[in-house]
């Protein structure tokens, strides 16, 4: 038991930035992901929220150590207590660690779908996979087809099998049920919730937040490269008062089911960042100080914020 | 007005299963649909026949009771899921937006792109952004009827509100027809008047 409160993942004032040609021969940084933090423990199911274009298909591109070439990464990331070096995430990566990809055309399009999905493992999980295939609803013959041959819903459903096969000790799943029914969805995300009550843990990024508030044990929140709030999914299941950054409460209003009203402007530009909280421009509750200064991690009510104002 | 899909099949070629096979629905112009169906059942393709990209291989399509036009811009327009796949990445976004007519202010207006933007190329921007493109576009060039292709499952929800208040706005003041094929129950409630549940069809 006493294996549950570790940490399995911890990134502490996490940065990357990009290295680009600004012109024929002038370079400059782009710093995509400033300050962020990030704790999964065992058991847990983490789900990243938060902008388009906020960072979070990165974040899981630096702990797997699979970002460009041109692009340079600050700050600490721990697994199981060890320093996250280029040679660990060479090891864990596909094996202790695995990735749900975003996009679809990460599937190989010149191989069998059943074939990819069960790797390199020898011998070959087959039935293990079948039975995974079956869980989802893909008929048999899904595995003789081709990636082109598939929907865009049964694609991912096939990315999620591949990511699950490998029996990885941390799923980082990057939008895995756009394109999935509901029922589908659910299926995908109560398997995710199985891997964690087995003692392993999930990262699930994801813009279908209401799906994920009721399935997460916690969610973090990314506004323009870093979080602006973690906190427990029942927060979130509880509505906005329960919420501490106004752009969480932004989100929780957008939704559909709720007012489906969305608050003005858009998220800044990696390139072009106000000075102080990056939320302030469309804040409305932003002050001289917010403008200045980025306002630091605080612990309110039983989660983080970074916001001056919150309570 | 009313756009239709009469008996309608397709299939890739002779060898292969049909996608979709005789189906037929109708929407009338200022009706707003969605369209539900599990992934797999030929939602994307019916999508894509209605507004022309693919041709059926029985079975016709029809607005206003004849086959859509095959010169100048399409009547019928749409907007897919990717807008990174729906844009010239050469291009800049001006020229994106001028594809499809002249750049309307008050549109640009509610969609909030800024001049700047304009002067950028499409890997500048994120997808929401570049999303926001793709639906002026369509809004732009005059459509009478919007096929709207899960365009916004890939974007955050404050994003997907902005982008369907302003179609929402626009669609209303023009009396358009929209079909938006989504999974989302919670959000086809928010924007159709109508829901078509092509399992029970």
């Amino acid at each position: 038991m006493e294996q549950k409160h570790e940490t399995l993942l911890e990134i502490h004032d996490l940065s990357v930035s990009f290295r680009m040609y600004d012109g024929a021969l002038e370079q400059k940084e782009l710093q995509v992901i400033s300050d962020l933090h990030l704790t999964v423990r065992p058991g847990e199911i983490v789900a990243v929220a938060g902008s388009s274009g906020s960072g979070k298909s990165l974040l899981a591109s630096a702990i797997l150590g699979i970002l460009p070439a041109n692009a340079t990464v600050r700050g600490h990331l721990h697994y199981k207590g060890r320093e996250l070096t280029k040679e660990l995430q060479t090891q864990l990566r596909g094996s202790e660690i695995a990735l749900v990809p975003q996009s679809v055309a990460y599937l190989d399009p010149l191989m069998k779908v059943g074939k990819q999905a069960d790797g390199h493992k020898k011998p070959r999980p087959t039935e293990r996979r079948r039975s995974l295939f079956r869980r989802f609803s893909l008929p048999e013959k899904t595995e003789n087809l081709y990636p082109f041959q598939l929907s865009g819903g049964m694609a991912r459903r096939v990315l999620v099998s591949t990511a699950l096969i490998t029996e990885a000790e941390l799923v980082i799943a990057d939008e895995p049920t756009p394109g999935m029914s509901l029922d589908q969805a659910l299926e995908a995300l109560q398997m995710f919730r199985e891997m964690a009550d087995a003692g392993k843990a999930v990262i699930l990024i994801t813009h279908d937040i209401d799906l994920a508030f009721e399935f997460a044990d916690r969610v973090a929140v990314f506004y323009a490269g870093t979080t602006v709030e973690s906190a427990p999914a029942a927060d979130f299941r509880n509505g906005p008062d329960a919420l501490r950054h106004p752009y969480s409460k932004a989100l929780w209003h957008a939704l559909p089911q709720n007012s489906f009203r969305p608050i003005e402007g858009f998220q800044p530009y990696a390139g072009d960042l106000p000075q102080g909280c990056l939320f302030a421009p469309r804040c409305r509750y932003a002050t001289e100080e917010c403008r200045a200064k980025i306002p630091p991690v605080r612990e309110i009510r039983g989660g983080e914020v970074r916001c001056f104002h919150a309570t | 007005m009313r756009l239709e899909a009469k008996n309608v099949s397709f299939r890739y070629d002779r060898k292969q299963p049909y996608v979709l096979e005789n189906r037929s629905l109708a929407i009338e112009q200022g009706e707003r649909v969605a369209l539900f169906a599990p992934s797999g059942y030929g939602k994307t393709t019916l999508a894509m026949l209605l507004a022309g990209y693919l041709q059926p291989t029985a079975g016709e399509i029809l607005l206003d009771g004849k086959p859509l036009p095959r010169k100048g811009v399409c009547p019928v327009q749409l907007i897919c899921q990717h807008p990174e796949t729906a844009i010239n990445p050469r291009w800049r976004l001006k020229k994106v937006l001028e594809e499809s007519g002249r750049l309307d202010e008050t549109i640009l207006r509610a969609f909030g792109i800024e001049s700047a933007w304009l002067d950028r190329f499409p890997r500048e921007l994120s997808g929401g952004e570049l999303q926001r493109f793709c639906v002026a576009r369509a809004l732009m060039s005059g459509a009478d009827f919007l096929i709207c292709d899960e365009i916004s499952t890939m974007l955050d929800v404050i994003t997907q509100a902005q982008i369907w208040n302003v179609v929402l706005q626009e669609a209303e003041r023009r009396n358009m027809g929209i079909l938006a094929v989504t999974h989302n129950r919670h959000l086809a409630e928010r924007i159709s008047t109508r829901v078509i549940d092509l399992t029970k069809a």
